[in-house]
């Protein structure tokens, strides 16, 4: 005889489930009084968004599927920021919310929200359960479907009756069956075929890689078909760590904030090899200029992704893992396209990226210190705005599962409770978030939960007393009026202090490196909070809608 | 920009009709007629819905439904010979007398059946496409339909192709 919470928090074992993040209430009690004896680690945060997100970046470091748990009704409704954010991002991801006793559901009763009804469009999948019963099948489920075919967050709602009912047997499943979901793993042999024979005949291709290569853990071989092949490599925002940032073939990032010579071998080439990617509209700008002249041949594992947003000549449906094995197996070393090659490079060497260096504390020079001191043995998290994409741009990354952002949703305040996550999928490693002062603003009070559990978070606050980003826009687009985008100074360092964290305020060049390393030697969470100039602005910058190659503060290809 | 008729075959669960609704509104397409019942197969419900556009957007719009963990199998019926009919009952003014004759007439020419006779109105039920029943709509607005409605458009293929899970 068990119950209903006694079965949840079991089957979450029997799921490989190591860390849990969440925040109590009334009608999870019966859930948290299993928990209190369990060997199941449970990680309390500060407020139920950085639970999802912690779940969030757990996963996304580990590639295993993250957990969370909230009450119902606000704790749940909290979650939904987190959920969303991985929904856009496809992370793996199980949200648990109570509810409301099934006798009372539908009545507005105390706490009462219709989760399920609210993540509907959020969630790959939702459940509420009604049967204690059900607990098991439905965790089992739950897991199967968040963890396979293109990733995605799942939530199951717990009415407070189910966690008490009690249950005469339990065996754990261990086979789901679900007969509307089979995803396709293994990409069709004729469309391979054709996709060879473009490929063999390409004389100017591109590999446009997304997150799709990092969900798959398709980075290798990836790196391998480029190199058999000579094939240059640009990332999205998702893709990057699939290649190494110093790899030669690798062109950085494509699209709004990509660098130069990515978005012109995009639009000079003949030849787009998409894998895993979804021509989102910051990466192409305006569809129809997006790779004018190129065949498209498409791999993703999500059939809907294909021709969405743009037609292609050869669709591959599969894990991309998978389908670049069975085209390693069959394609042959080409000879390289030299001329290809060469106009690639020149561009590389004509066009890097850039930015002023003087005696002011530039954004990217603190990137590019922290880039130079870890040497891609670090996990980076950041914020949204410009801090990420000059992390993006300036930091080189090594490996895959090293780079976490939110690109999808573009959420501000999911670095520090991600970094948090990333932490404990990567405890070997530093763990970074970048930050914008707006952002860390957003779940500052994640430096509770940072102090309390010693979560060795180094916090690097890119202050320029701005929401940086949209200062840009206004700058760019709106004749400065900087309406509502200033920030009075904050002392975070004083902040991070009252929380019991150790932190060093920067105000000039000479002090960037000083205080970083004092960052990697503290043992436990870190703030630095760099001064930096404060309408500093990411270039090269292609306006929305615009084709991808005309590019503000750049130049054109020459 | 056609109607296609898309039959979908659904686990029959809480809930799963308002996935598919959902996913229709929040993606911007819009139903033109939806229908749902049990279906040969125990557990399972079919969906029948018309929607407008062109042929990529109704590629997407069966793709995204295909996503749905609940939904089992889409089809798309207007890419074949098939059947589809609506039913509709229309509750018109008749008082005794001519008009009364000639709403029977009409009935009789469109094999509708008069189900309820009342002292100032009848009720017909009409079974057939969309235009069949738009026509006879038209036809007896002259008599006051006082009431119409309408069920959802459902379709089956013709000939022994089937659009169940199969066996
Ligand atoms: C939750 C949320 N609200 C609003 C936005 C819109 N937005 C995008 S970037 C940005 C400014 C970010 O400012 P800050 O965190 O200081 O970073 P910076 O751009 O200065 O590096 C804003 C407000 C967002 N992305 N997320």
């Amino acid at each position: 005889m068990k119950t209903g919470a006694k079965i949840l928090v079991e089957s979450l074992q029997r799921e490989g489930v190591d860390i849990l993040f969440g925040y109590p209430g009334g009608v999870v009690l019966p859930i948290y009084d299993e928990l209190y004896d369990s060997s199941l680690k449970h990680i309390l945060v500060r407020h139920e968004q950085a639970a999802a997100h912690a779940a969030d970046g757990y996963a996304r470091a580990s590639g295993k599927v993250g957990a969370c748990l909230a009450t119902s009704g606000p704790g749940a409704c909290n979650l939904v920021t987190g959920i969303a954010t991985a929904y856009m991002d496809s992370v793996p991801m199980v949200a648990i919310t109570g509810q409301v006793p099934t006798s009372l559901l539908g009545n507005d009763a105390f706490q009462e929200s219709d989760i399920t009804g609210i993540t509907l469009p959020i969630t790959k999948h939702n459940y509420l359960l009604k049967d204690s019963r059900d607990v098991a099948r439905v965790v089992k489920e739950a897991f199967f479907i968040a963890g396979t075919g293109r990733p995605g967050p799942v939530l199951i709602d717990i009415p407070k009756d189910v966690s008490t009912g009690v249950v005469d047997k339990f065996e754990y499943p261990d086979k789901v069956s679900l007969r509307g979901y089979n995803p396709t793993y293994k990409g069709h042999r004729r469309q391979i075929d054709k996709a060879i024979e473009l490929i063999v005949k390409a004389e100017r291709p591109v590999i446009y890689a997304g997150g799709g290569v990092i969900c798959s853990n398709a980075s290798a071989e990836l790196v391998e078909f480029a190199t058999l092949l000579s094939i240059p490599v640009t990332t999205t925002l998702m893709g990057i760590g699939c290649i190494p940032g110093d790899h030669p073939l690798n062109l950085g990032m494509l699209g709004m904030h990509g660098t130069e010579y990515a978005n012109f071998a995009i639009t000079e080439s003949d030849l787009l090899i998409a894998i895993g990617a979804r021509f989102d509209d910051r990466v192409i700008g305006k569809a129809e200029k997006f790779a004018p002249h190129a065949k498209i041949i498409h791999i993703d594992i999500d059939p809907a992704e294909i021709g969405k947003n743009k037609r292609v000549d050869v669709p591959i449906v599969g894990d991309t893992r998978l389908v670049l094995k069975d085209m390693l197996a069959l394609i042959k070393k080409t000879g390289a396209k030299e001329a290809w090659l060469k106009r690639v490079k020149h561009w590389k060497q004509h066009h890097p990226l850039k930015y002023k260096k003087d005696d002011s504390l530039h954004p990217q020079y603190i990137i590019r210190q922290l880039s130079e001191l870890v040497k891609g043995e670090a996990v980076i998290v950041s914020e949204v705005g410009q801090n990420q994409m000059w992390t993006a741009q300036w930091f080189s990354f090594k490996h895959p599962r090293t780079w976490i952002t939110s690109g999808g949703l573009g959420t501000m305040g999911y670095g520090f409770p991600a970094a948090i996550g990333a932490h404990f999928a990567r405890p070997d490693l530093p763990v970074f978030d970048i930050a914008g002062d707006g952002s860390i603003q957003m779940n500052i009070q994640e430096m509770g939960t940072a102090a309390a559990n010693n979560i060795p978070v180094k916090i690097a606050i890119l202050n320029n007393m701005y929401l940086g980003m949209v200062r840009q826009w206004q700058e760019l687009f709106f004749d400065r009026r900087y309406s509502y985008t200033e920030l009075p100074p904050v002392e975070f360092v004083k902040i991070a202090n009252a929380y019991g964290i150790k932190g060093v305020k920067v105000e000039s060049v000479d002090e960037v490196v000083p205080a970083l390393k004092a960052a990697l030697d503290c043992d436990g969470p870190f703030v630095m909070d760099f001064r930096i100039e404060r309408e500093e602005n990411v270039f090269p910058m292609v306006p929305a809608g615009a084709a991808i190659n005309e590019m503000i503060g750049g130049h054109t290809p020459s | 920009m056609k109607p296609h008729t898309l039959s979908v075959l659904v686990e029959n669960k809480a809930g799963v009709l308002s996935r598919v609704t959902g996913l229709f509104s929040r993606r911007g397409f819009n139903i033109e007629s939806l229908a749902v019942g049990t279906c040969e197969e125990p557990g399972m419900s079919r969906i029948t819905i018309v929607v407008i556009g062109d042929d990529e957007k109704i590629e997407q719009v069966m793709k995204q439904l295909n996503k749905l963990i609940d939904i089992i199998k889409v089809t798309d019926l207007t890419e074949n010979e098939r059947v589809e009919r609506e039913l509709a009952m229309i509750k018109v003014s008749a008082e005794p007398g001519t008009s009364r004759a000639e709403i029977m007439q009409i009935a009789q020419i469109f094999r509708a059946q008069i189900i309820d006779v009342g002292a100032k109105s009848v009720i017909l039920q009409v079974v057939g496409d969309t235009d069949k029943i738009d026509a006879l709509e038209k036809l007896l607005r002259q008599y006051g339909v006082k009431e119409l409605v309408r069920t959802g458009r459902i379709g089956m293929l013709r000939g022994t192709k089937t659009v169940g899970v199969g066996r």
